[in-house]
């Protein structure tokens, strides 16, 4: 790892500073993607902004039928959080299996969602609870949210503060997992709504999407049956030594159907 | 450079590191306490892991400064007056290590999954639970039964 310098700030704006002045500055939060990265020399940043000492990115808030979790907030404490568990089980019980236990005690939610791995979790469920990203300048749509394989429509300086999400009547998430780091090699996030059925594929392509080819067909039935029929287009499958693009397509259908009977 | 302090194993200390130290590196090169293992660098065997604040944390994945301020326990940190530890001693009875290498590690992520599910812990969540602690010689078998019987043995 090359060498950098570090600040830890306490406010948002003393973050945003930092970054403005800093050469090639780079937020960390729980830094389990970050600091692999930089070990590797895959990324090696003049500035480390540690956003850890911010206490207003922590923390779960219930407000009627909306949960919002704060940036900084680490997967074990959404996992185990009683709010999170009553108002969107589905949402604590992928947090509870992101990782292994040391890596939920640092990792958080803001940086899982601005990493946008192709193989995390949380985006699926951000993509299909049409979930809102709160941040210092703005509100960003969960849909507009991840644009490209470890891309999103965050700025350079932009910090995000919180996630919002909205309860359902019924969500399920299920991943067929790497067995070593338990990253996704496909994860489906299926939720019924009053809006109708809305899936958060992620995994299978360079990004996270909407399978709207599925929510189609369970718009029509919601049921394993329906999913069936659903032609899956292996050409957009991602491809490496876990899975080949038609094993991940055949997984997206098999999690679907997972995932739908774990709703009803 | 990086002023850091922090309490390990119960004693303030504190250190002047460049800002890419490892928490990691400074227990080993600094304190040295080299019970903390590395066993790769992609942040997946658990060999390193330690307790920050209460809680499991692969101190190859965290920067000493970022540990500033915090309580730090280790595997030196267990044993008193010479005796072992419970979790240690049923390693030891259990025939719960090979070479040792992922000992320390293991070991501080069993505590952590006590102190979560508490001492009649099953068996599948204690597989479930040490994902992040990678072992080559035993086939976890034999460990999974030590941290059980670690588990009891705490609540006795
Ligand atoms: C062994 C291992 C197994 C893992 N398994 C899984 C898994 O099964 N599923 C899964 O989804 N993930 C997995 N992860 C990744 C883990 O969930 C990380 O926590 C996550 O990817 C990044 O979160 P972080 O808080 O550590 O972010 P960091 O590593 O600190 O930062 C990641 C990126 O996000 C940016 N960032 C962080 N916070 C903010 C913010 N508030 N605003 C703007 N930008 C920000 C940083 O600048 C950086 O670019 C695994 C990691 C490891 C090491
Ligand atoms: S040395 Fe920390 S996880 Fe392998
Ligand atoms: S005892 Fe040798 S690696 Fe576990």
């Amino acid at each position: 790892m090359y060498n950098f310098s570090y600040q830890k700030v306490s406010s948002i704006a003393d973050a945003v500073e930092a970054m403005q002045k800093a050469e090639d500055g780079k937020f960390v939060a729980g830094g389990q993607t970050m600091l692999p990265t930089m070990k590797h020399r895959l990324a090696s940043p003049s500035d480390i902004i540690d956003l850890g000492g911010i206490d207003e990115l922590s923390g779960i808030n219930v407000d009627g039928d909306t949960v919002t979790i704060g940036a900084m907030t680490n997967h074990a404490a959404v996992a185990a959080s009683s709010d999170v568990q009553s108002a969107i089980p589905a949402l604590a019980k992928l947090a509870g299996n992101i990782g292994d236990p040391a890596v939920r005690n640092r990792g958080t939610i803001g940086g899982s969602i601005a990493n946008n791995d192709p193989a995390a979790d949380y985006p699926a469920a951000v993509i299909a609870l049409g979930a809102t990203v709160n941040t210092n300048k703005r509100q960003i749509a969960g849909d507009e949210f991840f644009t490209g394989m470890f891309e999103t429509a965050l700025e350079e300086d932009e910090v995000i503060t919180s996630v919002s999400f909205s309860k359902a009547d019924a969500a399920a998430y299920m991943k067929f997992e790497n067995p070593a780091s338990r990253y996704a090699i496909v994860g489906v996030f299926v939720v019924k709504s009053g809006d109708g059925v809305k899936v958060g594929v992620t995994g299978a392509t360079p990004c996270a999407h909407r399978g709207m080819r599925l929510e189609e067909a369970l718009n029509g039935n919601f049921s394993a049956d329906a999913v069936d029929g659903v032609e899956i287009p292996v050409e957009k499958m991602n491809a490496d030594i876990h899975a080949s693009a038609e094993y991940r397509a055949h997984l997206v259908k098999v999690m679907t159907k997972r995932a739908v009977e774990a709703c009803s | 450079m990086q002023t850091v302090s922090m309490n390990v194993n119960g004693k303030s200390v504190s250190g002047e590191v460049e800002d890419r130290t490892l928490l990691v590196e400074f227990l080993r090169e600094n304190l040295r306490l080299t019970g903390t293992h590395v066993g790769c660098d992609t942040s997946q065997c658990g060999a390193c892991v330690v307790h920050v604040d209460g809680v499991s944390v692969k101190s190859c994945t965290m920067l000493a400064a970022q540990a500033d301020g915090s309580d730090v326990t280790t595997i030196e940190g267990l044993a008193s007056n010479g005796d072992l530890h419970p979790m240690q001693q049923a390693f030891k009875d259990n025939h719960g290590l090979q070479c040792g290498f992922c000992t320390p590690g293991m070991v501080m992520s069993a505590l952590d999954i006590v102190n979560r599910n508490g001492n009649n812990v099953d068996e599948a969540t204690v597989r479930k639970e040490l994902e992040g602690n990678i072992c080559r010689c035993t086939g976890y078998h034999n460990i999974v039964k030590a941290v059980q019987a670690g588990a009891k043995n705490m609540g006795a």
